[in-house]
């Protein structure tokens, strides 16, 4: 067990920042954490780190209690509030972070340069910080999170600021750190970020974890949404053994529990009977889906 | 290298890479350029009047006590404002939360960021005291007694000053830090006038009051002990014979070498307040 915690609560003065985090990471998967703003995410993720004690509850982090010192070493962090000093060049600032981390991590500039590149700051390697827009900070920040492929990689926003590109670079890098062993425990109010890359979710609430699971036991099952016209009976029987359909008015038939492989099957069925296919939505309940149905509907906070 | 050493080489590098040293540095050509050219225009004009050599150096070497002064409201002012940000401004920025995420502890951050700046207005107090007395004693032909002395007590006092700047950092906004230790500098210095002038009127509850200040913040102790590396002992000799007490309320004027034991309460007073700070901000949640 990567991370691991108990009745974990956090109170601010009078405000409960978090009330009762109970939940387990294991150890290389991706795991989501999930919620609204306020939702005390980045109280959580604090916790973890140690920057933060908590008022109660127990948790460890790589099997050592929270806060531990050496611990701290095999953790790379992206904080949600990303900024490293502008005075700094970038490459400066992840040596900088090879020194706080300490033994064991290669300090070579050879592998500076790879982290570097693999966030997309080769370029500006030389670059002062303090001239980066948010973006690149963001980037920089994610390569000083993935200094000395740490087993545990906490990203805090991570695409908070990113456009389209940075966010397919971030989820490719993610998955990258994944595959080569590292768990990551991704913080998000982002809902397609999460779907998109995470294997295991926790949707969290006014500081407690409201629902936590696979990603697929979360959804419930898939389902296909296609627009077809010209459909006989015939194919309606056919389309039957992929899964439950469901005609609608407006031209669209929903197929739900169809095994995801067999999506094209479905398709070419529909065609080799002489339908015509306008569109083809595979699917299931989204997560925004079973996040609204969990949070409630906006401003019913 | 510990995490306080690269705590501390990262201070300086952020004081020279901001230019704050290079700003302070040409702000002390200026300083002592124009005091300089000052005190020169004065010896020239006292020695074609017939002003002897002694009355002569003796006045230059109060008008260098005075130079010092502001020397040491400068030292003072940039140690408050060096110090004020130094865990705040992290703090308010973020840059501190990726940091102290690392395996450090809060403590390598404050004694780091502390160490660095100590080395920064060291080297600042020594480079512009130095300067200020060999271009004085070039133009004057006068040099102070202890002029090492001097600069020694007036970075011990920037020190203590820099010291409280970053304990209160550890709490409170950078810009509200650096107004209490101004503040603090401002009225430590008063309570050594009060001290001075309550003695001369043998008023007792008011000297204890202002000596019980001066060990509460020690700036004032050790601005009297740069007074005395500064004073030629002729100018102590007739000024305790012919004022006595009065010469004591002098704010500008000492007769003794502070004591020992307050020289040695101030290094305490460091070591306290600084170990406060790390406990302050080893207790906050970030």
């Amino acid at each position: 067990m990567i991370i691991e915690t108990e009745g974990l609560a956090k109170r601010y003065g009078r405000a409960d920042a978090l009330v009762d985090l109970t939940m387990q990471v294991d150890a290389g998967e991706v795991f989501g954490f999930l919620g609204p703003n306020g939702a005390g995410k980045t109280t959580a993720v604090k916790l973890l780190l140690g920057l933060t004690r908590p008022t109660r509850g127990r948790a460890t982090v790589l099997g050592a209690p929270l806060g531990d010192r050496a611990t701290r070493g095999r953790i790379g962090y992206l904080p949600e509030l990303f900024r490293y000093q502008p005075w700094l060049h970038a490459r400066e600032v992840l040596e900088l972070h090879t020194r706080l981390i300490g033994g064991g991590v290669d300090r070579s500039r050879r592998a500076i340069d790879r982290i570097l590149e693999e966030v997309g700051l080769a370029d500006r390697a030389d670059d002062l910080v303090g001239g980066f827009s948010k973006g690149m900070q963001q980037r920089l920040g994610l390569g000083v999170a993935l200094l000395g492929a740490p087993p545990l990689i906490v990203l805090d926003e991570p695409t908070s600021a990113l456009d389209p590109v940075g966010r397919a670079d971030v989820r490719a890098i993610i998955r990258r750190a994944r595959d080569a062993g590292s768990t990551i425990f991704l913080n998000s109010h982002l809902l397609t970020e999460v779907e998109r890359v995470c294997d295991r979710v926790a949707i969290v609430d006014r500081g407690r974890v409201l629902a936590d699971g696979r990603l697929d036991d979360l959804l419930g099952a898939r389902a296909v949404r296609i627009r077809a016209t010209d459909l006989t009976p015939a194919a309606m029987t056919t389309l039957g053994r992929f899964g439950r359909v469901a005609a609608g008015d407006d031209g669209w038939l929903t197929i739900s529990g169809i095994d995801a492989a067999t999506i094209p099957d479905a398709v070419t069925a529909i065609v080799a009977s002489g339908g015509r296919v306008h569109a083809v939505y595979p699917g299931r309940a989204t997560l925004e889906d079973r996040y609204l149905e969990l949070i409630g509907p906006p401003g019913s906070a | 290298m510990s995490n306080i050493l690269v705590i501390a080489r990262l201070t300086v590098a952020e004081a020279v890479r901001r230019r704050i040293v290079w700003v302070l540095a040409g702000l002390t050509m200026i300083s002592v350029a124009l005091t300089t050219w000052g005190v020169e225009r004065l010896v020239s004009l006292a020695r074609a009047g017939g002003t002897s050599d002694l009355e002569i150096y003796v006045g230059v070497s109060q008008v260098l006590i005075l130079v010092a002064f502001m020397f040491s409201f400068v030292l003072a002012m940039t140690a408050a404002f060096l110090g004020a940000p130094a865990i705040a401004a992290d703090l308010e920025s973020g840059v501190a939360h990726a940091m102290l995420a690392r395996p450090i502890r809060r403590a390598d951050l404050v004694v780091g960021r502390w160490l660095g700046l100590v080395v920064v207005v060291v080297l600042y107090a020594a480079g512009s005291g130095l300067l200020e007395v060999t271009a004085v004693s070039f133009v004057s032909g006068y040099a102070p007694p202890q002029p090492i002395l001097a600069i020694a007590f007036l970075s011990a006092q920037a020190v203590v000053l820099l010291t409280l700047s970053i304990v209160l950092s550890t709490r409170l906004p950078a810009i509200a830090a650096g107004a209490i230790c101004v503040v603090a500098f401002g009225l430590g210095w008063m309570a050594g006038v009060f001290a001075g002038i309550g003695r001369f009127f043998d008023a007792g509850p008011l000297v204890s009051v202002a000596e019980g200040s001066r060990w509460l913040l020690p700036t004032d102790g050790l601005w009297r002990g740069a007074i005395f590396g500064l004073e030629p002992p002729a100018v102590v000799l007739v000024a305790v014979g012919r004022g006595g007490p009065a010469a004591q309320a002098n704010p500008f004027f000492v007769a003794t070498m502070p004591p020992g034991a307050f020289i040695a309460w101030s290094a305490v007073w460091v070591a306290i307040v600084l170990a406060i700070a790390v406990v302050s901000l080893t207790r906050r949640d970030l």
